[in-house]
């Protein structure tokens, strides 16, 4: 899970509370100081590196090899290379595929779907589901993988109860991608079934009643009533687990390592391996600014999109 | 209004009457509870090995039924250099960061909360930004400037960096509880010569203490969970916490002790579900999750 879990209403005094600026307020110097220890670690530790990794797309740094005495300025020449890398022009075709599988179609529909099924439900089963599903959100990346690992495996479970109908296969060998995009649906989906089930819990019933009354059925209540009520919901919800599931490492890695060969090597695998197994940080870095670059525009698109509709 | 409630909303009600699947309806019912049913299992199923597989000493990647029900696995990993050593750093990761994260971003939510700042705004989009931007991503510009400063296999530079990870979402969500707490009541302390800090800790503190709670709880399950950053900064054994840990001995022990993986999976993730119940007694459920991290 990432901290990209905010939503709405960015700024704003409360309504009815005066703000302290009349009178002898403190000074801008005082006002400021507060801000000081978490401004100075973000610089440094956040800004910093963001801010490094533009100066050190642009040269050829590396741990080993022709980069490692003398890193020298390269200009664009790590992204002319990577545009003409076929491994991380594929890697990008896989990591759209895994976003749009696992977060846009996967964790977005099923966790629509739970959380409509869900309402008017008992507690009961209300808490059981919620229970299972967050339970799989909540557990530590490394070990949803794990567990995905033992699922998956030629021996694992999944294929020890397929075996009885005869369909048993090694899943992460002949469809990698489908497996790690699976267990990111597990993992994810609870967040979206609270975003729905948030929003739908804000919808009045007699919107619903009026329409049925009208003669609407389940489905056109839905599709006409429901949906285009909670389209801010669903806009938020689809930024944030697109922002989500573009920096998902670790499940992959575990389960696959971005293989086999590289199957299922989305960027982030790819970048890693640049980096840390073969210690080219230039290009490694320039794969890293490219993903940043991606993240801050769907930021971006969020934040526009919450400042739109906040008034 | 909003679609994304504050935490301190109340838990959502799904309306009685009318739904897509209205419960007046039975055969829809059916199939309702009958679609839920197949998720519960469906999200049940790639957890089971992970409990069975803990207790059984046959386990392998799937666990035979029958007997050899044991604890072994539990006590073959119970010893310091498998067990305790990382999840003591672990504990000291995720706890130093999580103070150094609530400290931090209570100081920076005062003004943020409080005055009235030609930069406030900025500001706050800022943070809201940074929260979206992709970590994976950060991860090789932090290595090459750890590398560069020779701070790579230090604690406390992994703690520093944790929280500056954490701190943009722990100023949001300080900041939005502070706007809870109402002002007036400072005024009196202010009257009587208290200075911002003084009021911050005496008055603002102790009536958010359920936000501090979450915040604090929050930060330290998300570093208590995360792998990529000590396994891209730490890189002795010693100094490694369990995330890290759990995935050397899979490499390594791995295909001849999933029994033991299981178990220490479990034994790494109790502290986690343990946690999230308590920020679930503050927040008011499992449903306002949501809420509450949507500030």
């Amino acid at each position: 899970m990432t901290a990209t879990d905010v939503a709405a209403r960015p700024t704003g005094t409360p309504a009815g509370r005066p703000a302290r600026t009349r009178g002898r307020g403190p000074g801008l110097v005082q006002k400021l100081l507060p801000l000081l220890p978490a401004v100075v670690l973000l610089l440094l530790f956040f800004a910093g590196p963001v801010i490094w990794s533009i100066y050190t797309a642009f040269t050829n740094e590396a741990l080993s090899g022709v980069g490692a005495g003398a890193t020298r300025f390269i200009g664009l020449g790590n992204f002319r290379r990577m545009f003409s890398d076929p491994a991380f022009v594929s890697s990008v075709v896989r990591t759209v595929v895994f976003v749009i599988g696992s977060a846009v179609i996967g964790q977005n529909c099923l966790g629509l779907l739970i959380a409509l099924l869900l309402r008017g439900r008992s507690r009961a089963v209300q808490s059981t589901v919620a229970l299972v599903v967050v339970g799989a959100w909540v557990m530590p990346e490394i070990v949803a993988a794990f567990c995905w690992y033992a699922y998956l495996n030629r021996s694992g479970s999944l294929n020890s109860w397929l075996g009885h109908v005869g369909f048993h296969q090694d899943w992460l060998y002949t469809a990698p991608m489908f497996g790690v995009i699976l267990a990111n649906v597990w993992r994810g989906t609870a967040f979206s079934m609270m975003v729905y089930s948030a929003a739908l819990s804000d919808i009045s019933p007699d919107v619903e009643e009026a329409a049925s009354i009208d003669g609407a059925s389940g489905f056109k209540r839905l599709w006409l009533v429901t949906l285009p009520m909670i389209r801010r919901a669903i806009v938020t919800n689809l930024m944030l687990i697109t922002l989500q599931t573009l920096a998902v490492f670790t499940t992959i890695y575990v389960l696959t390592g971005g293989g086999p060969g590289t199957k299922s090597q989305t960027t982030p695998i790819y970048m890693y391996e640049q980096a840390f197994k073969f210690y080219n940080l230039g290009y490694g870095t320039a794969m890293a600014l490219i993903l940043l670059v991606v993240g801050a525009l769907f930021s971006l698109v969020y934040l526009r999109f919450l400042n739109v509709d906040e008034k | 209004m909003s679609t994304l409630a504050p935490a301190r909303s109340a838990p959502p009600r799904a309306p009685r009457s009318l739904s897509v699947t209205s419960p007046r309806r039975s055969p829809a019912r059916f199939f309702a509870l009958l679609a839920l049913a197949v998720v519960v299992i469906a999200f049940v199923a790639p957890m089971l090995w992970l409990i069975m597989g803990s207790l059984h000493r046959d386990a392998g990647l799937s666990v035979p039924f029958g007997a050899g029900w044991t604890l072994d696995n539990y006590s073959k990993v119970m010893n310091a250099t498998t067990l305790w050593t990382p999840l003591r750093n672990s504990l000291i990761l995720a706890g130093c960061s999580a103070i150094l994260t609530v400290i931090a971003s209570s100081l920076a939510a005062y003004p943020l909360s409080r005055y009235q700042m030609r930069f406030r705004r900025m500001f706050l989009y800022t943070i809201v930004f940074s929260t979206g931007l992709p970590l994976t991503a950060v991860m090789v510009p932090v290595y090459v400037m750890f590398a560069h400063f020779n701070i790579t296999d230090s604690i406390w530079a992994t703690v520093l960096f944790m929280s500056a990870t954490s701190l943009p979402f722990g100023i949001w969500m300080m900041k939005n509880f502070m706007d809870g707490v109402p002002v007036t009541l400072e005024e009196a302390a202010w009257c009587d010569g208290a200075g911002w800090f003084q009021s911050l800790r005496r008055i603002v503190m102790p009536l958010m203490a359920p936000g501090v709670a979450v915040v604090t709880i929050f930060t330290f399950v998300v570093q208590w969970g995360d792998f990529f950053i000590p396994f891209i900064l730490l890189l002795s054994p010693g100094k490694q916490p369990a995330s890290v840990g759990i995935y050397t001995f899979f490499s390594q022990y791995g295909a001849v002790a999933y029994g033991q993986l299981a178990a220490f999976s479990v034994l790494y993730t109790i502290p986690i579900i343990l946690l999230y119940g308590v920020l679930g007694k503050f927040l008011g459920g499992a449903f306002s999750f949501a809420g509450g991290l949507k500030g």
